[in-house]
C-alpha cells in the first residue's frame, strides 16, 4: 500500500463537489463513500485489508511513517547482547542471564513510575533519593524498631507515594515547574534517608527476611517458569482471540485469526526462552515475576482504563483535557505519587540485592539510568507516548551493558560513555520519529 | 426549504457585557431557531467571540436575558450551558494528537464496562456518528495528529454532536482551512441544521456565509447592526453593515454637503 503516500488526504477529491461562492442549492449529495460502505473509512486511504497480508502492509507503512514503537530497542537489545557474546562467552549463560533479569528488578520498577511521568510529559528527579528513604525507612522500622516485616514494607512504600504525592501536588496545584520541584526532592529525600539512617550509616537487613527474599528467591521447581511462560501465552492468546471476536460481532475491524497467532507466537518464543534459561539456573526468580506482574498491571491501569485514557489525553494537550472535564491538578498529583511509589518499591528491591540500607543508595548513577530505561526502551520525552513495558526493555538495555563490561572487566567511566551514548541514540530516534510522524501525518 | 420553529432554541434580549472600562456588548439581540444556522459576523473587536462566550458560559452576562427555548435561564458556567444542550467548538480544536479518532470523540466520557474502557462499543459508535454525518477520515483508529486541518475540524464538530445538543456554535470552523476542507465543514454545518439542530456559525469568510447561513447577524462596536436574510441580501450591504460603511468620515462629508447646498 505504498500508493498511500502518493495521495495526500487534502488532495481534491473527484467525488466532492466544491461550491464555495455560489449560494447553496441543494448541497447535499451522499458521499458515495458513506451510501455503499458498511464503514466510515475514506476509500482513499488506510483501508486496511483484512487477513494477513493487511497486517504486513500496515506493518510497513507504520514503520514507512516513523511508528517504530519498541522495534529499535529491540534490535539494539540483540546487537548489544551478540557483541558481548562474541567478547566473552560467559555472557549468555543461564547464570549470566539470570543475574541481569534480577539485578535489572530494582532500576526497572523506578523506571516504570518514570514511565508515568514522562507520558505526562514532565519529570521526576527525586526518585533516586524517594528509593533510598524506602529502604532506610524499612531498615529503621524492622531492624532498629523491631517493627513487623510486612508492616514495615507497608510504611516504607507509603512513604515513597506520600513524598510523590508532595512533589505533585506542589507542581500540579501551586504551578512550581517539576523540574524545580523535583530536584528539590532530590535534596531534601536525600538528607532525609542520611538523618534517619543516623550516624551508623549502614543498617543490616535480615539475610532471611522479606526484603532479602525479594531478590533472593527462586521457585527452583521447572514446573513454576514454564508454566508461568505457559499461563501467559495462553492468557495472551485468549484475551486477544475473545477480543478479536467481540470486534467482529459488533463490526468494527477485528484482527485476523492470523495476525493473533503470530503475535501469540511472537511473545510464546521469548517466554519459553527465558522460561528454559531460568530452570537451568536456579530457577524462576522471584522479583521476575513480581515485575512481570507489575508491568502487566500498569499496563492494563494505562490501556483499559479511563484513568490511563486521561493520563494520554494530559499528555497530548492540556487544554483539550481541561475542556473534556478531566481534573489536571488530581490527574497529576497522582502520576507523582504513583511514581514516588514504584520509586520506593525499586528501593526496596535494590536494599535487597545488598541486603541492608546504606548512605550511598539512591544516589549516584541511579536516577539517571532509570529515567535512560524509560527513554531507551522507547517512552517518549514529549509525552503522551509509551507504555511501561518500555521499562522492561531500557532496563534490560542498560543492565546487559553493565554486566556485559564487568564480565569484560571495563570499569565503570567506560561504562557511563556507552551509557551515555546508547541513550544518545534513542533520544535521536525519538526526535526523528515524531518529525517523521509529522510529516508523514498527513499520508 | 428548511422548517423553522416558532419559539427560538435561544433567544438573547437586551444582552450587555462590560470588562472594566470595555462596554463589550450593549442590548444585543439574537434569535436562533431550530434547523437554522446563524451566521455571526463583524470586526475584530466587534464582540463576536465575548457574545459567544456568554452562551457558552464562560462569561456570565452582566445585563440582559437569555431565553432558553421560551423560557429565561441562567447560564454561569461551562457546564449550564452543556447541560441545556449547548455545545461550543472554540477555534483551537482542543484534540489530543496524540489519541486516536475514537479517544478523542470520546475523551472525558468513556463508555466503560465494568470500569474497563469499552473500546469496541465506543468504535462501533464513532464509526456509525461519523457514517451519519457523511464524514470520512481514514480511519478512527489514527492518531489525530496525522488528520489533515479539516478532517480535525470535522473530528472536533462529531465531537460536540455526542451529547445530542439542541444548539451548536462554530467558531471559525473554516478559519485556517484550504479549498476541500472548507467544502466539507460546510457539508457537515448543513447536515447539522437538516438533522435539526440550531447552529451559530462566527466566520470572517463572506462566501461561507452566503453558502451555508440562513441569516446573518451583524454585530458592530459591541452592539447590533442588523440582521439580515442571506437570500435577498447581497455581500455588499453585509460588509457594509460590518464596516459601519454608512456610517463614516465619507457619507457624513456627503450628507453635510447636501444640507449645505439646500
Amino acid at each position: 500500500m505504498s500508493t498511500d503516500k502518493t495521495s495526500p488526504a487534502d488532495k481534491a477529491d473527484p467525488t466532492e463537489p466544491i461550491h464555495l461562492d455560489k449560494p447553496h442549492e441543494a448541497p447535499v449529495d451522499a458521499p458515495p463513500a458513506a451510501g455503499e460502505a458498511v464503514t466510515a473509512v475514506d476509500p482513499r486511504l488506510l483501508v486496511r485489508e483484512q487477513g494477513f497480508a493487511g497486517y504486513l502492509s500496515e506493518f510497513k507503512r507504520k514503520m514507512k511513517a516513523g511508528d517504530l514503537g519498541s522495534l529499535p530497542v529491540v534490535v539494539g537489545l540483540i546487537v548489544i547482547m551478540a557483541i558481548f557474546q562474541s567478547l566473552n562467552s560467559n555472557f549468555l549463560t543461564a547464570g549470566n542471564l539470570s543475574d541481569i533479569s534480577v539485578a535489572m528488578v530494582g532500576t526497572g520498577m523506578i523506571a516504570t513510575g518514570i514511565v508515568f511521568v514522562l507520558l505526562l510529559g514532565e519529570i521526576d528527579l527525586s526518585v533516586g533519593s524517594v528509593s533510598g528513604v524506602a529502604g532506610a525507612t524499612f531498615a529503621v522500622l524492622n531492624v532498629t524498631h523491631g517493627m513487623s516485616e510486612w508492616l514495615a514494607l507497608v510504611l516504607a512504600i507509603l512513604t515513597g507515594t506520600v513524598a510523590g504525592a508532595i512533589h505533585g501536588f506542589v507542581f500540579a496545584r501551586i504551578g512550581v515547574p517539576a523540574f524545580a520541584v523535583t530536584l528539590a526532592g532530590l535534596l531534601f529525600w536525600n538528607g532525609f534517608m542520611l538523618q534517619v539512617l543516623g550516624s551508623n550509616g549502614t543498617i543490616n537487613l535480615d539475610s532471611e527476611g522479606l526484603v532479602a527474599k525479594l531478590t533472593s528467591y527462586y521457585f527452583s521447581d521447572v514446573a513454576a517458569a514454564y508454566g508461568l511462560a505457559a499461563v501467559a501465552v495462553v492468557a495472551f492468546f485468549l484475551t486477544s482471540f475473545l477480543d478479536s471476536r467481540r470486534r467482529e460481532a459488533a463490526g468494527v475491524p477485528s484482527r485476523p485469526l492470523s495476525e493473533i497467532v503470530l503475535r501469540t507466537v511472537l511473545l510464546a518464543v521469548p517466554a519459553v526462552g527465558a522460561a528454559a534459561v531460568y530452570n537451568q539456573y536456579k530457577g524462576l526468580p522471584l522479583a521476575v515475576v513480581l515485575f512481570l506482574a507489575v508491568l502487566v498491571l500498569t499496563d492494563f491501569v494505562l490501556r483499559r482504563t479511563a484513568y490511563g485514557r486521561k493520563v494520554f489525553a494530559l499528555g497530548g494537550s492540556i487544554e483539550a483535557s481541561r475542556r473534556a472535564g478531566i481534573n489536571v491538578v488530581m490527574i497529576r498529583t497522582s502520576i507523582y505519587a504513583i511514581s514516588g511509589t514504584f520509586a520506593a518499591i525499586g528501593g526496596l528491591f535494590l536494599a535487597s540485592k545488598i541486603t541492608a540500607a546504606n548512605q550511598g543508595a539512591g544516589s549516584g548513577e541511579l536516577l539517571m539510568n532509570a529515567i535512560a530505561a524509560a527513554v531507551i526502551g522507547g517512552t517518549s520525552l514529549f509525552g503522551g507516548r509509551g507504555r511501561t513495558w518500555n521499562a522492561l526493555l531500557g532496563v534490560l538495555v542498560i543492565t546487559s551493558i553493565q554486566y556485559g563490561l564487568a564480565l569484560q572487566g571495563i570499569a565503570s567511566p567506560i561504562q557511563y560513555m556507552i551509557t551515555g551514548g546508547v541513550l544518545l541514540a534513542t533520544v535521536v530516534i525519538d526526535a526523528v520519529t515524531r518529525k517523521t510522524q509529522k510529516s508523514a501525518g498527513r499520508a | 426549504m428548511v422548517h423553522v420553529s416558532a419559539t427560538p432554541v435561544l433567544a438573547l434580549r437586551g444582552v450587555s457585557k462590560r470588562f472594566g472600562a470595555v462596554q463589550a456588548l450593549t442590548d444585543v439581540e439574537l434569535e436562533v431557531h431550530a434547523g437554522e444556522v446563524v451566521a455571526l459576523v463583524g470586526d475584530n473587536g466587534a464582540g463576536k467571540s465575548t457574545l459567544v462566550k456568554t452562551i457558552a458560559g464562560v462569561h456570565p452576562i452582566d445585563d440582559g436575558v437569555i431565553e432558553w427555548e421560551g423560557r429565561g435561564v441562567q447560564i454561569n458556567k461551562p457546564h449550564d450551558a452543556q447541560a441545556l444542550g449547548i455545545a461550543t467548538v472554540y477555534q483551537d480544536l482542543a484534540l489530543c494528537d496524540n489519541i486516536d479518532v475514537v479517544g478523542n470523540l470520546y475523551l472525558g466520557r468513556e463508555l466503560r464496562k465494568r470500569g474497563i474502557l469499552d473500546e469496541v462499543e465506543m468504535e462501533r459508535r464513532s464509526r456509525e456518528l461519523l457514517t451519519t454525518l457523511s464524514i470520512r477520515i481514514p480511519s478512527v483508529r489514527i492518531p489525530i495528529a496525522s488528520l489533515s486541518g479539516g478532517q480535525r475540524q470535522t473530528v472536533a464538530i462529531a465531537r460536540s454532536m455526542l451529547g445530542e445538543p439542541k444548539l451548536v456554535i462554530l467558531d471559525e470552523p473554516t478559519a485556517a482551512l484550504g479549498v476541500e476542507q472548507t467544502a466539507q465543514v460546510l457539508d457537515l454545518v448543513e447536515r447539522l441544521r437538516e438533522r435539526g439542530h440550531a447552529v451559530i456559525l462566527i466566520s470572517h469568510n463572506m462566501a461561507d456565509v452566503k453558502a451555508v447561513a440562513d441569516k446573518v447577524a451583524v454585530l458592530r462596536l459591541g452592539r447590533n447592526n442588523g440582521v439580515f436574510d442571506v437570500k435577498t441580501t447581497s455581500q455588499e450591504e453585509i460588509i457594509s453593515a460590518i464596516t459601519g460603511a454608512t456610517d463614516n468620515a465619507v457619507t457624513r462629508r456627503a450628507a453635510r454637503n447636501a444640507e449645505v447646498q439646500k
